[in-house]
């Protein structure tokens, strides 16, 4: 028999190789592309003096891993786009799954001391960290997406998904036989909201009668309830989906059950070729390219951003070819709209959920109405969950 | 009445659909604790299974394949805890948790290449009885593993109660060192049971992979694994009770989101956690009468037995 040291050694070792699989695994990953840096690495700590020669270094830190085929995957795509695009002039790194919290104040500090002049943080929990970190390295420059706060050398930026969300409800609306549309939601909270709003209006405005219900999964990421939440609107006569969450499960569900559904933050089509009518997807590369030429040219100010279809930061893609003819049409015009910079999704007249008009007509809403949005427009069923 | 009944067969096929995969899970490790193991790897066992299914499955097309692969892949995690815990006698909660923590890094870490990518959702009707009104989309519009787990939990009862081998393998679970005195190999009975608990979690981890949403996400079982755990003590070790709980589980994250849909105000944190509050309430009322647990928690549950030391 084994005696108990024996014992206790091999279990401690058992977890011990579990943890470093899980460690190799889980745990961050740092990838440099650009071959060897030239020797000047180290002076980057000690001194900030005038850009020395050497590509400018361009630190991204991801929420996710850079497979999730949705959010961070369109992050890698704009970081992969500015590389090609600015060649030897440029030197990218990425850290992916940083968890939000203290962990990626670490991260990002590390980065800074690497001499990464420029370093992206992709999601709202980076935040906090991020000014903390940003206040000890006034010579780097910040960028946090989804944020509202901003620093002397940290400036935020964001894409407006709900243009991506109306150009979807225009053919939603074309496409429904049952003008029941549905949307699997994560979280109540404004993004969310306004894009099940704008979805609706821009069914609204070719298809008057279509209605749209919210099914609130409470995640970001639960591709088994995302599914279960697509099954139920479609038992309950929904035959056009979109979701509001982080996996393609809903398109799957619809092309299950031969109703339609989008992809959504990435082209998802692959998920359900006959269900997907199209991708609202967010393209970062204008926005990474503008703020990396900025940095190269001395001119980078910290500001807030909030770029959509104008700016190329958002797009519907891939339309199936299933579409008829008039529909496409209709969405390509509002897309023309929008990217003549038209804001045509939320202008008045605008009415909310109980009749009462929230913007007269002739008025649009401005970022402060959009940024809080709690209310659900004409066309939407159920409440918003308090 | 009939838009009511409209409303209710999808709800209730979805129902049976969500119950499966805890229900094949719940079987493989009730089997599994009757014969003394506690194995609280499951979550590890079913992300492994879902991972070699789905590999499988992509690079063969034959979903018959990618469950065989699940069943490998769950057997082989539970063969690894098995000779931890059997031969070399580790502690079973802490070798538990060790797999279900590895379970989720392997096969995150072997996932990579598989992640973004789908299979053909493919929708199964039985012929002829899925056209029967109401009774066929409810009952026969299913996956042929959802009849397949019905089948086992039928075996399942029949074996435990009725079969020889059965009285064996709880002879093993309830006093080890009488069964080991009466010349039955303890060491190897239970071998058999963990392997058999990792197959059945391993088809539950294909099940989700392969047919509930056909693609592979890091961490997509989302802790099933844990509430077949929570299942087997709920179902006081019954198969048939754990049928019934699997579809009450499944059916209060259905229900909660059929309400949503028809506009229904329930504040959505409430509902997220309604089936964990359902394990808490059933645990809960069957600790108050500990009769019921005795009668039938295995009495060796969890304590390793070493037939060179008996």
């Amino acid at each position: 028999m084994l005696d108990l040291k024996k014992r206790s050694t091999l279990k401690a070792g058992l977890l011990v190789f579990a943890s470093s699989v899980m460690l190799t695994a889980c745990g961050e990953k740092t990838e440099t592309k650009t071959a060897a840096a030239p020797a000047a690495t180290p002076a980057a700590t000690t001194t900030a003096a005038a850009p020395a020669a050497g590509p400018l270094k361009v630190a991204f830190v991801y929420i996710g891993p850079v497979g999730d085929a949705g959010w961070t995957f369109a992050h890698d795509k704009g970081r992969k786009a500015i590389e090609a695009d600015f060649g030897d002039k440029i030197q990218t790194t990425f850290v992916e799954k940083v968890p939000e919290g203290a962990d990626a104040e670490r991260v990002f500090r590390d980065l800074a001391s690497q001499g990464n002049k420029l370093i992206f943080g992709t999601t709202f929990g980076y935040m906090e960290p991020m000014l903390k970190v940003a206040k000890d390295f006034p010579d780097v420059k910040f960028e946090h997406a989804t944020g509202y706060k901003t620093a002397p050398n940290m400036s935020v930026y964001e894409t407006k998904t709900y243009e991506g969300a109306y150009l979807a409800g225009v053919l939603a609306g074309k496409t429904t036989k049952t003008n029941k549309l549905g949307v699997v939601a994560s979280f109540p909270i404004p993004e969310v909201i306004r894009n099940i709003n704008a979805f609706t209006l821009g069914a609204q405005s070719v298809n008057p009668e279509v209605s749209t219900r919210a099914v609130w999964v409470s995640s970001w990421f639960d591709p088994a309830k995302e599914r279960d939440a697509a099954m139920t609107m479609i038992g309950q006569g929904v035959d056009v989906l979109i979701q509001n969450t982080d996996s393609p499960a809903t398109l799957q569900a619809a092309e299950e059950k031969g109703v339609h559904a989008f992809g959504w933050d990435s082209d998802m089509s692959a998920f359900g070729p006959k269900a997907h009518l199209g991708s609202a997807i967010i393209n970062w590369e204008p926005y990474y390219k503008k703020t990396v030429q900025s940095v190269l040219d001395g001119t980078w100010k910290s500001g807030q951003t909030w770029w959509g279809v104008k700016e190329n930061s958002i797009d519907l893609v891939n339309v199936n070819p299933s579409v008829p003819e008039d529909a496409k049409k209709a969405m390509e015009e509002k897309k023309a709209q929008l990217a003549e910079g038209k804001a045509i999704v939320f202008a008045g007249p605008l009415v909310d959920q109980s009749g009462k008009e929230v913007l007269p007509a002739g008025k649009e809403a401005d970022v402060a109405m959009l940024k809080s949005m709690n209310f659900y427009v004409k066309g939407v069923e159920g409440s918003i969950p308090k | 009445m009939d838009t009511f009944l409209l409303l209710l067969a999808p709800a209730l096929a979805a129902t049976i659909n969500a119950g499966t995969p805890l229900m094949l899970a719940a079987f493989g490790l009730l089997v599994n604790e009757k014969s003394g193991v506690l194995n609280l790897g499951a979550e590890g066992m079913m992300l492994v299974a879902a991972i070699a299914g789905f590999a499988v499955t992509s690079a063969t097309g034959s979903a018959t394949l990618g469950f065989a692969a699940g069943a490998l892949g769950g057997m082989a995690a539970a063969a690894f805890f098995a000779v931890m815990v059997l031969w070399l006698n580790t502690n079973q909660y802490a070798t538990g948790l060790a797999l279900s923590i590895f379970g989720a890094g392997l096969s995150a870490f072997v996932g990579i290449p598989y992640t973004g990518m789908s299979l053909k959702a493919s929708s199964t009707a039985i012929p002829v009885l899925s056209k029967i009104p109401f009774i066929g989309p409810v009952l026969f519009n299913h996956h042929p593993m959802v009849y397949i787990a019905l089948v086992l939990c039928a075996s399942l009862a029949w074996f435990l109660n009725h079969s020889r081998t059965g009285l064996v393998l709880k002879a093993a679970g309830e006093s080890p060192e009488s069964a080991h005195a009466l010349g039955y190999n303890v060491r190897m009975i239970r071998f058999a049971a963990v392997l058999f608990g990792g197959a059945c979690c391993g088809l539950a981890g294909a099940y989700l992979a392969l047919v509930y949403t056909p693609m592979w996400q890091e961490g997509m079982t989302s802790g099933k694994g844990w509430i077949a755990l929570a299942l087997t003590t709920f179902a006081c070790w019954k198969p048939w009770r754990v049928v019934a709980g699997a579809l009450l589980f499944g059916g209060v994250t259905i229900l909660q989101l059929n309400l949503q849909g028809l506009g229904i105000a329930v504040p959505s944190q409430i509902m997220a956690m309604l089936p964990y509050l359902a394990t808490i309430v059933v645990l809960a009322l069957i600790s108050r009468n500990p009769d019921w647990i005795r009668l039938n928690i295995p009495a060796s549950l969890g304590r390793n037995f070493n037939p060179n030391a008996a």
